[in-house]
């Protein structure tokens, strides 16, 4: 099957091999992968920001990058789910009304897209320890995605998946969340990873770097005996 | 000039760090989660019941003229009187005009955030009149001189040994009683206090237009006694409360229940259709209604920002929200807290001063998954933002432009390595990523890069 993919902008900038990742799982799984090298960002945090004319010009850009025609696999639910479930509003009554109805509806975060289009459940992988799986927001209530990367980490041989009572809670990332209203991100951060580390993981696991930035940052800094894992370094391990 | 919006991040900082404050938060709020999961079973269809009362709302807030009316028109045959408010102050004077017809002295009253909105008890206290607060939660903000913390549960941080000693030393009670032992202790000071009250002034929590009716929910009986005793009973009301018919009741008071207390249903429903008639042998001499706008119908002249007046005040939204949960319930500085609160206050108070509100969110979610009425809660903090981003700084829209032109244009995203990018983000964010986090780091070329390398 041909897919394409797109990187989230920070992905490509701070996590290339995490995308290198993903790349290797899908092409193992049969995929023709294709990168449109032209590609940048989504234009969701300009949105976010109540900017929707900046955000508008970005993500003019971003749309016309896909084909229409093969599925679009994204390694993150934040993107995914902005793309499928806002690119509507944002572009009703505009020339690219009927674009933003076909195109965002291809849009698959990673680990969904395994579980769901591809039917694959088990990479192979393998990584010795316990982890708890932490629901990034946008892969869970934007995008729906909750049994899937459950279901791929469960078949981890040596990993040991624990659920936890905050694993939907937020983060406390949310883009230029993180930096206006620092301390209330850093308490929310701080919360997630204590409570990880009480339930004695070895690793905070999530389908969203962003989320994983945060938290590891709290973690780096304050030297705690945790780390952080996109599923799809897991899934490759 | 400190700005809410600098008392609000400070405030935040503190009740971020304050470990005491965490565990009594995380304590309720569990407590109230499974409350909360156990009442879910009783609906066979959960999407299906809030798609119904979204539509019932919004049924009723598109009309809420005509429903308002029907309501005056009803309530009034039945012998009540109808007061509609503009502002608060209109409010305040028609509880004034009421208390001194009647020469009052005393007021007890029941739940209401409404009148926390008008400030009604220093208004009261102001004019030489006693006011007890009746629900024991609010009793006991009453005695620490605290606004309420939660629209529902509104003593909600405070240890159960905080309020011992809170009742030790206001109300003299014994050193370290127990919740069942200080229960009692109010419950004999409020039964006086009934009987002597002047007037009852209650909240409202569902306007019913059909039959001219206010009904009322709580769990104390408080509401019940505070309106038996005296001979005057004032209801006062936002004026999107409304539903259009008593039979709606059997959709709303379970999904009240569910999401503001984890109950089936509520202890005590009551539906006040007016004063006591003759023949009867209970009820008030008088009953008022004062419907209050305040600010509502500029909520009601934005259609999207409409929705938000389908709020039941459940409080639900407050329990899921991340935010909450480190900040408290003060932090907001407003009298409707949490995340609905955060879309209502810049629009009911001023979207200049408060605008912060509608930013200091992740944007989750997880409001708008748990909303009863279906309000789109998290879209509408970010329907506040867009209406803010009119009046941001210059630096800040150019900031926008310059992004926009940045991530038009991949070469320029290409351009220098991860050294001089980290370098760079190193000066731009260290201070405001804060002491807390370490910075990512830029990897020495990005995946375009790479990609470009390995795979072209």
């Amino acid at each position: 099957m041909k897919v394409e993919i797109f990187i989230p902008c920070f992905v490509d900038q701070l996590f290339p091999q995490t995308a290198f990742n993903m790349v290797h799982i899908l092409e193992c799984a049969g995929c023709e992968v294709e990168y449109n090298v032209a590609q940048t960002c989504c234009g969701q945090p300009a949105y976010n920001a109540g900017f929707q004319d900046e955000c508008g010009i970005v993500a003019r850009k971003f749309i016309a990058g896909f084909s229409g025609e093969n599925y679009v696999v994204v390694p993150g639910g934040s993107c995914t789910g902005f793309v499928r479930n806002y690119y509507k509003q944002l572009f009703k009554g505009s020339d690219l009304e009927e674009q933003v109805i076909t195109k965002p509806s291809l849009f698959y975060e990673f680990s969904s897209f395994l579980t769901d289009i591809l039917g694959v459940e088990d990479t192979g992988a393998a990584l010795e320890g316990v982890a708890v799986y932490h629901d990034a927001c946008g892969a869970l209530r934007e995008c729906g995605v909750k049994a899937a990367p459950r279901t791929l980490l469960n078949h981890v041989r040596g990993l040991k998946v624990v659920e936890t009572e905050d694993a939907e809670r937020c983060c406390g990332f949310g883009g230029t969340f993180a930096v206006k209203y620092e301390p209330i991100s850093v308490s929310m951060g701080e919360q997630k990873v204590l409570n990880a580390i009480a339930a004695g993981a070895d690793y905070i696991i999530s389908t969203d770097l962003s989320c994983l930035m945060h938290l590891d940052g709290y973690i780096q800094k304050h030297n705690l005996p945790i780390k952080t894992m996109h599923i799809a370094d897991v899934l490759i391990s | 000039m400190t700005t809410y919006k600098q008392i609000f991040i400070e405030e935040s900082r503190k009740k971020g760090i304050d470990p005491e404050h965490r565990r009594k938060i995380n304590h309720s709020l569990l407590q109230s989660d499974i409350a909360f999961q156990k009442g879910i079973p009783q609906f066979s269809h959960l999407q299906s019941a809030k798609k119904a009362a979204n539509h019932i709302k919004r049924t009723a807030i598109e009309n809420l003229d005509t429903y308002l009316l029907r309501f005056e028109k009803h309530f009034t045959q039945n012998g009540g009187k109808v007061i509609w408010a503009a502002t608060a102050q209109e409010a305040l004077d028609a509880v004034d005009r009421i208390c001194k017809e009647v020469n009052a002295r005393l007021v007890v009253k029941s739940k209401s955030m409404v009148t926390e909105e008008i400030h009604l008890n220093p208004f009261l206290s102001s004019k030489g009149i006693e006011v007890v607060e009746t629900d024991l939660g609010e009793y006991i903000q009453q005695l620490a001189g605290e606004p309420p913390y939660h629209l529902v549960a509104p003593s909600m941080h405070k240890s159960k040994e905080e309020v011992a000693d809170l009742f030790h030393e206001k109300l003299g009670a014994s050193k370290g009683l127990a919740p069942e032992a200080l229960t009692q202790f109010a419950r004999k000071i409020l039964r006086e206090k009934y009987v002597q009250a002047d007037i009852g002034i209650t909240g409202v929590n569902f306007l019913l237009a059909d039959i001219g009716g206010v009904a009322l929910t709580e769990n104390e009986g408080n509401g019940r006694l505070s309106t038996s005793f005296p001979k005057v009973h004032i209801a006062v009301t936002g004026i999107e409360k409304i539903l259009p018919s008593v039979r709606d009741l059997g959709l709303f008071w379970p999904l009240l229940a569910t999401h503001g207390s984890g109950q089936q249903i509520t202890v005590y429903n009551s539906i006040f259709t007016g004063p006591r008639k003759t023949g009867e042998k209970d009820g008030p001499e008088k009953m008022y209604v004062i419907l209050l706008d305040n600010g509502r119908t500029r909520l009601l002249a934005d259609p999207k920002a409409r929705e938000s007046l389908y709020c039941i005040r459940c409080g639900a939204c407050l329990n899921v929200c991340p935010v909450f949960r480190n900040i408290g319930g003060h932090t907001y500085n407003s009298t409707y807290g949490g995340p609905i609160g955060s879309v209502i206050t810049p629009h009911l108070k001023g979207m200049q001063q408060y605008a912060h509100l509608s930013q200091a969110s992740s944007l989750c979610g997880a409001c708008t998954e748990v909303c009863p009425v279906g309000i789109p809660i998290h879209e509408l903090l970010l329907y506040n933002r867009q209406l803010s981003a009119k009046n941001a700084t210059r630096l800040e829209k150019l900031g926008w432009r310059i992004w926009a032109n940045a991530c038009s244009n991949r070469s320029l995203m290409n351009m220098n390595g991860g050294k001089i990018k980290n370098k760079v983000i190193r000066i731009l964010f260290s201070g405001a990523w804060g002491a807390n986090r370490d910075l990512p780091k830029f990897a020495s070329q990005s995946f375009n890069q790479l990609w470009r390398k390995q795979r072209q």
